[in-house]
């Protein structure tokens, strides 16, 4: 299985040869857990990469298995803010790569891929909705979990686990008021 | 099986046009608080007479921040939350959540352990297609298919209760091992179960489901997606595979016992077949998940018999596990043991990095994705939920259809809120 993530790899650095991948195990060493391959991608370069895993014959990526976002402000050693991971996965070939594509305050975007992958609809929203990167071409960015009208996205880490009295400040619709 | 209406995206559009233009179009709102939508789901339906024209979802009623939640719980703090995601099956969780854990801290378990495991999931499986089964017969009008898969489900919950107290909110494992062994008789009760309770009321179910032709009409061509569009919307599990789509991490990216070489002595792996149907409709998921509980019976039956002995807990002397509530109460080593494993500056400091572990639950895959600081607790703990993945595409798989039709294609799809909206 690994063997055919690193051709994957290679076939990476040939066809982008302008793009730094930093291709490298998500975790490094262990004698039990399989090595699981992760490459760098910018946003600018983002969907020519995506177009290439999902189409060429020998990545065949057909499916999104999950889209998520970590937020590294307080992690050690990180230069960037925000990494959009996707976890992508072949169905007929069975192996799996993840992606990382990181973006910065004030104005954090990735381009969606939901022209690729249609299951990354709900997936980006929910990205968007709790850590606030858009998606440009995203055809319907809106807020998925929490409710139209909040501002704040709370799995940022500059986010108070308690919340920021959402609770107490919530407009209460009264019999008279309603 | 083939389906009468072959409705993909291209065939079937998002929106679609009534049938007497300038006709009135009803908006209808279904849910949140609907019987048939089980949970808190919220969908705004257009419609022309009784055909959907659109499907908007709303979703987030029980957003809980789970995840948000994960980052100040420590790795086996967290399972308490886990079993709160599916609560249909709340033990698969918690197996799949210390199977991202152990991968981060790269533990191998025990091969009691990893049986006691494989024997819990596939409970945790039955449990979960019985209650979807059962549902499916309730919501087109069949109360008595409801009770029967119920009253099987029961059993199962007495089994769970009798190996960790609890029998929904179950919280049974621990990383590199589980709260506590089995009780010596509970082989016997898995066995009899398999064989006295559960055949049974498959039997009975399939006589009031199966042939029943009220049934196979509302659920036959219903919610049709073909092939390559389940893998394009990211459906896995039984979806999927009612789609044709062979793919089972069972399989395919094998773990605890469905792995060859499983307890180190070269044991082969369980014996199981994956049921795939090529229909894609609502008769077709409900079909593979019975056939699935067939195979899980099967695959609880090789395992009941052999159960290898030893410690269920990985390195239960050294520092890994939470020492049992007798160390604790009866020895110093075992309080400060104890202490050192739950204080907030203390506990399990795993590498820096980042992992990704996925189990088959009875929804499809769910994954969780672990960033670590090497703190004791998760820098991220990104939950890869089944249910919230597999329901985006359910607009497209009503629209066109009766509203009535809506249900059946609902309760066929088993989405469960908690684990949609964590």
């Amino acid at each position: 299985m690994s063997n055919e993530v690193h051709s994957i790899i290679d076939l990476l650095m040939e066809d982008f040869p302008a793009i730094d991948f930093a291709a490298g195990p998500l975790l490094a060493g262990g004698a039990h857990r399989p090595q699981q391959m992760c490459v760098r991608i910018p946003p600018d370069h983002l969907l020519e990469v995506m177009c290439f895993l999902h189409d060429d014959g020998r990545c065949a990526f057909e499916q999104l298995c999950d889209l998520t976002c970590v937020d590294y402000l307080d992690f050690p050693n990180a230069a960037d803010r925000y990494g959009v991971v996707y976890s992508l996965l072949s169905v007929s070939q069975g192996h799996r790569l993840w992606a990382k594509c990181f973006v910065n305050d004030p104005a954090p975007e990735v381009p969606s891929v939901t022209s690729i992958w249609k299951g990354a609809d709900w997936l980006e929203r929910e990205v968007y909705d709790l850590f606030g990167v858009r998606f440009t071409g995203h055809p319907d960015l809106r807020r998925i979990v929490t409710w139209e009208g909040f501002e704040a996205h709370p799995l940022r880490k500059d986010y108070p686990l308690r919340g920021q009295g959402e609770r107490v400040n919530f407009e209460r619709v009264t019999r008279d008021s309603a | 099986m083939t389906s009468t209406q072959q409705t993909s995206f291209e065939a079937a559009p998002a929106t679609y046009a009534p049938e007497t233009p300038g006709g009135d179009v009803w908006v209808l709102n279904l849910g949140p608080q609907h019987p048939a939508t089980h949970t808190t789901l919220r969908h705004v339906l257009e419609l022309d007479g009784e055909v959907v024209l659109s499907c908007t979802v709303h979703i987030g009623y029980l957003h809980s921040g789970f995840e948000k939640l994960g980052e100040h719980l420590n790795y086996n703090q967290y399972v308490v939350v886990t079993d709160r995601m599916n609560y249909v099956s709340p033990m698969a969780n918690n197996i799949a959540w210390h199977h991202a854990c152990e991968r981060l801290f790269d533990i191998e378990l025990t091969p009691r352990c990893k049986v006691v495991r494989t024997i819990m999931a596939e409970l945790a499986r039955i449990q979960d297609h019985l209650v979807c089964v059962g549902c499916s017969g309730l919501d087109l009008g069949g109360f008595t298919a409801f009770i029967y898969p119920f009253n099987a489900r029961e059993t199962i919950n007495d089994l769970f209760e009798e190996i960790c107290g609890h029998r929904f909110t179950t919280s049974y494992t621990r990383i590199g091992g589980l709260m506590q062994d089995m009780p010596a008789d509970w082989p016997e009760k898995v066995k009899r179960c398999c064989t006295k309770v559960l055949p049974p009321a498959l039997v009975d179910l399939e006589k009031l489901l199966t042939r029943n032709r009220i049934f196979v009409e509302r659920t036959k061509g219903i919610g049709y997606i073909n092939h390559d569009d389940a893998i394009a919307w990211g459906l896995t599990g039984p979806l999927a595979r009612a789609s044709g789509v062979r793919r089972d991490l069972r399989k395919d990216e094998p773990y605890l016992c469905y792995a060859d070489n499983w307890d180190g002595k070269g044991s082969s792996a369980v014996d199981f077949k994956i049921p795939v149907s090529r229909g894609g409709d609502c008769l077709a998921r409900y079909l593979v998940r019975l056939a699935e509980i067939r195979e899980s019976i099967n695959i609880i039956m090789q395992l009941a018999d052999n159960i290898p002995e030893g410690p269920v807990d990985v390195l239960a002397d050294e520092k890994i596990h939470l020492p049992s509530k007798g160390r604790v109460y009866s020895s110093i080593e075992g309080l400060i043991h104890h202490f050192e494993q739950i204080m907030t500056n203390r506990g399990l400091k795993p590498p820096i990095g980042e992992v990704y572990g996925a189990n088959e639950t009875a929804n499809g895959e769910l994954g969780f994705y672990l960033v670590s600081d090497g703190g004791n607790t998760p820098y991220r703990a990104r939950t890869r939920p089944p249910c919230f993945v597999n329901y985006q595409c359910f607009p497209n798989l009503v629209v066109g259809h009766k509203i009535s039709d809506v249900i059946a294609v609902l309760s066929g799809m088993n989405i469960i809120a908690g684990e949609l909206d964590r």
